[in-house]
């Protein structure tokens, strides 16, 4: 049986991995506005695409920190007061990003809605990079003292290994948000969108091929965790190599399953690698935050468990129920609300 | 400047901008839902269209309100650590409760109503605004269940040296909770209603549309009225629960030093002196402080001297007093603030039932439009007193706010932050007023894209996406 606190690290991965599927493609959709789009009304379609979902799925993340709040105080307020200057950026892009969808379609002109692609654009390209960059350092290491303050200059948070963390992770979702799209738009569009899609994915595996070797010299997680993280790679390459298939076989449903697999995997990832611990120190490792310095008391964890195990059924329910809602195309004929 | 100074400064601001939106969101909601509800029932298209106007301007609000509380959640564990650490135990399980339980019910269905109104069946769809409406609510009794722990902390043990939950249902039991929720959700209510009933009293000035916005004041004004005078007596049950629990606060919001004396008057006007802890000159009115703090013409009520000395006892050495300035007037501001809208209330719902509202009533429109800034004075001003009042506390009793920031963060950084989240505040406030601005002289019979071509969804290019 799983202690307490190890649920909640399994739930706390859970809701990232959830994070990432799904926020992963609203991102890389919101990043291919830029380039994938021609026109006006290409970049609405896809904006479209996501327009009902993109809200629900960033609540993940507001969750998953929450629940760090709630089940690992110390975690929580160690991360996110060292990660201070990332963590704003974080912010000011995701809040651009989310009044840009509400706004854009507001007003007939140029310079208005060109203001409001740049924020989508940044805002849906920035995020991912930014925690592709916290998640490598979590694994790397950084300067946590004994009293659990971090106190990071910035090359401890952004250097080469976390800097191929981001981009990978960037791609990553890219090509996601290109195999949404696939199967939410029509006719050129989607072309254009498996097309590149398929390009992106020889880019992506020497990504995740240079981001292993690093962390196995960067990090100590091959050394904890060899066995689990080997096993996790070779699924992985099974469904890179699946979704490659099912790419150019335009069965972009599956193809779309394989690219959220990879995420869960890579995300999995990092949550096994550091387990049990929450945050390495490059100082000590006896000043590293686990699963049970960084946690709250037992009845705590208890009563969230209870909570947790009773509304997230009822949570995946109706998004789900959305996704059915929504599974029709966008098409440039019907109403388009953004 | 000292970094204390700076996150306090940054927590003010973003909250107080944050709760700009979060009332006026709650309140729009539940009209939206009475008026679609309306539709559903009587099944008349006005009432469809009055949902539809109405949403345009709630989700452009929404919009704001959700992206500027990513900030709020994040603040906690950014700027103040050190709280975090202490309280996480028990403030942490609300915040994610509150996520859980509301964010993702607002956020879902939020987008199954924008783009569900030809998808969904009328009922359905109307289903899913309610729970858009519920959710908000929830949100704000969790939000406030981890406020409450601050004004009054109960359900829990100190143990290795931090603030354990050892009772959630205490924790949700609070009393403190069961007075500011009603309070501050009534408050929300109101809100929501004067913005429709302004926005509707300037239309009705400017002859346009007068019976689409006759029938939205109508409706809004008797959700005003009642929201309003709820508000107030809901006050008067946490001004009497105040002056049990946090006796200081209460003490400063009179501006009273010494023992207010049997029966207890109630100050409308101080020249408050803070450096010699006395009141130079006063306006008062006889029974009234009595009167709220115990619903009864008797009982005295204790002064900040007399609890200085008590706290200094129990806490030790220090200044326990809060700033009473800030304390005293905000209160008196929110006060004001309320009782012109009960009067403005009454008013509109006495046209409206005379049937008077067609008439030219010039100068009522007109005070109608200036007071939709009357609730958002009154929350700002409510929340000002809450939380100055409280201090030096964080957590009552528990944790001062001096011993709450982060000491990892410099104030390089706080600065840096302060000056980002300000300038995109302003940005956010200067486009949203003028986004409100337009769809309102547009009104509700234009179109959203003027190159809109509609056809059906459900036909040929319809086609199932999973094939």
């Amino acid at each position: 049986m799983l202690s307490l606190n190890e649920l909640w690290f399994v739930l706390v991965a859970v809701l990232f991995i959830g994070f990432f599927f799904l926020e992963g493609f609203d991102f890389g959709v919101g990043m291919s506005t830029r380039f994938l789009a021609k026109n006006d009304m290409e970049r609405r379609v896809l904006i479209n695409s996501i327009g009902p979902f993109w809200d629900a799925n960033e609540v993940w993340l507001l969750t998953a920190g929450g629940a760090m709040f709630a089940a690992f105080p110390n975690w929580y307020a160690t991360m996110f007061s060292g990660y201070y200057t990332p963590l704003v950026v974080l912010l000011l892009a995701l809040i651009a990003r989310g009044v840009a969808f509400e706004f854009r379609g507001k007003v007939a002109n140029g310079k208005w809605k060109g203001t409001w692609d740049v924020a989508i654009f940044l805002g849906s390209l920035l995020p991912p990079f930014l925690l592709g960059v916290v998640f490598s350092g979590l694994m790397k290491g950084l300067p946590i003292d004994g009293d659990m303050e971090m106190k990071a200059g910035l090359f401890d948070m952004v250097n080469l290994y976390t800097l191929v963390g981001g981009i990978t992770v960037v791609v990553l979702c890219l090509v996601h948000g290109l195999m949404f799209a696939s199967l939410r738009t029509t006719g050129s569009l989607q072309e254009r969108a498996r097309k590149l899609a398929r390009k992106l994915m020889i880019p992506l595996a020497a990504l995740f091929v240079i981001f292993g070797v690093m962390t196995y010299f960067q990090t100590d997680v091959f050394k904890v965790r060899g066995l689990a993280l080997v096993l996790l790679a070779v699924v992985g390459v099974a469904c890179f190599l699946l979704a490659g298939m099912f790419m150019s076989k335009h069965r972009d449903g599956w193809a779309f399953g394989m690219t959220g697999a990879l995420i869960a995997l890579s995300i999995s990832s990092v949550f096994v690698g550091l387990f049990p611990r929450v945050m390495v120190s490059s100082i000590s490792e006896t000043f590293s935050l686990t699963i049970h310095n960084a946690a709250s008391g037992h009845y705590s964890l208890k009563v969230m468990t209870i909570v947790a195990l009773t509304l997230l059924p009822f949570v995946l329910g109706y998004q789900i129920w959305s996704y059915f809602v929504f599974h029709k195309r966008v098409h440039e004929k019907e109403h388009l609300e953004y | 400047m000292e970094a204390l100074v700076l996150a306090r400064l940054q927590f003010a601001a973003t909250t107080i901008f944050h709760f700009f939106f979060v009332p006026l969101s709650i309140g729009l909601v539940l009209l939206i839902a009475i008026m679609e509800t309306m539709y559903v029932v009587k099944g008349k298209e006005e009432y469809k269209r009055m949902a539809k106007f109405w949403g345009k301007l709630f989700l452009i609000n929404f919009a704001v309100g959700v992206v500027t509380g990513i900030i709020q959640e994040f603040q906690f564990g950014m700027n103040w650590s050190d709280y975090s650490r202490f309280v996480g135990d028990v403030f942490g399980a609300p915040l994610a409760v509150e996520a859980l339980f509301a964010f993702f019910m607002e956020s879902t269905f939020i987008g199954l109503w924008i783009f569900g109104w030809d998808r969904l069946s009328k009922k359905v769809h109307m289903i899913c605004i309610w729970l858009v409406a519920l959710g908000t609510t929830v949100s704000a009794f969790w939000i406030l269940a981890a406020n409450s722990f601050m004004q009054r902390p109960v359900g829990y043990t100190i143990n290795n040296g931090r603030a354990e939950m050892n009772d959630f249902f205490a924790l949700i039991g609070n009393g403190q909770l069961w007075v500011e929720f009603p309070h501050t959700v009534l408050g929300a209510f109101a809100t929501g209603a004067f913005m429709i009933t302004g926005i509707s009293a300037y239309k009705m000035l400017r002859k346009q549309d007068v019976q689409f916005f006759k029938k939205s004041f109508t409706i809004a004004v008797i959700i005003g009225l009642v929201a309003s005078f709820g508000t107030a007596l809901a006050g008067h049950q946490q001004s009497q629960y105040l002056v049990k629990t946090q006796p200081m606060k209460m003490a400063a919001a009179e501006g009273l030093w010494g023992k207010s004396g049997d029966p207890a008057p109630w100050t409308v006007y101080a020249h408050i002196d803070t450096d010699n802890g006395k009141n130079n000159f006063e306006i008062k009115i006889p029974y009234l402080l009595s009167f709220l703090s115990y619903s009864q013409f008797s009982g005295e009520v204790k002064g900040m001297n007399e609890l200085q000395a008590e706290y200094e006892q129990t806490y030790g050495p220090g200044d326990y007093i809060p700033p009473v300035k800030t304390t005293f007037w905000s209160f008196r501001i929110m006060v004001a603030a309320g009782c012109l809208m009960i009067l403005l209330g009454m008013y509109g719902v006495y046209l409206a039932w005379r049937k008077k509202l067609e008439r030219p009533n010039k100068w009522y429109y007109r005070l109608m439009l200036w007071g939709i800034s009357l609730p958002f004075i009154a929350n700002t001003a409510g929340w000002v007193m809450t939380e100055f009042g409280r201090q030096p506390w964080t957590v009552f009793g528990l944790m001062q706010t001096k011993d709450s920031v982060s000491p990892s963060v410099t104030s390089g950084q706080l600065l840096f932050s302060l000056i980002a989240y300000c300038a995109i505040y302003t940005a956010l406030a200067i486009v949203m007023v003028y986004l409100f601005v337009k769809t309102i002289k547009k009104g509700p019979y234009a179109e959203n894209h003027t190159d809109d071509k509609s056809t059906d969804p459900y036909g040929k290019e319809g086609y199932h996406a999973v094939s």
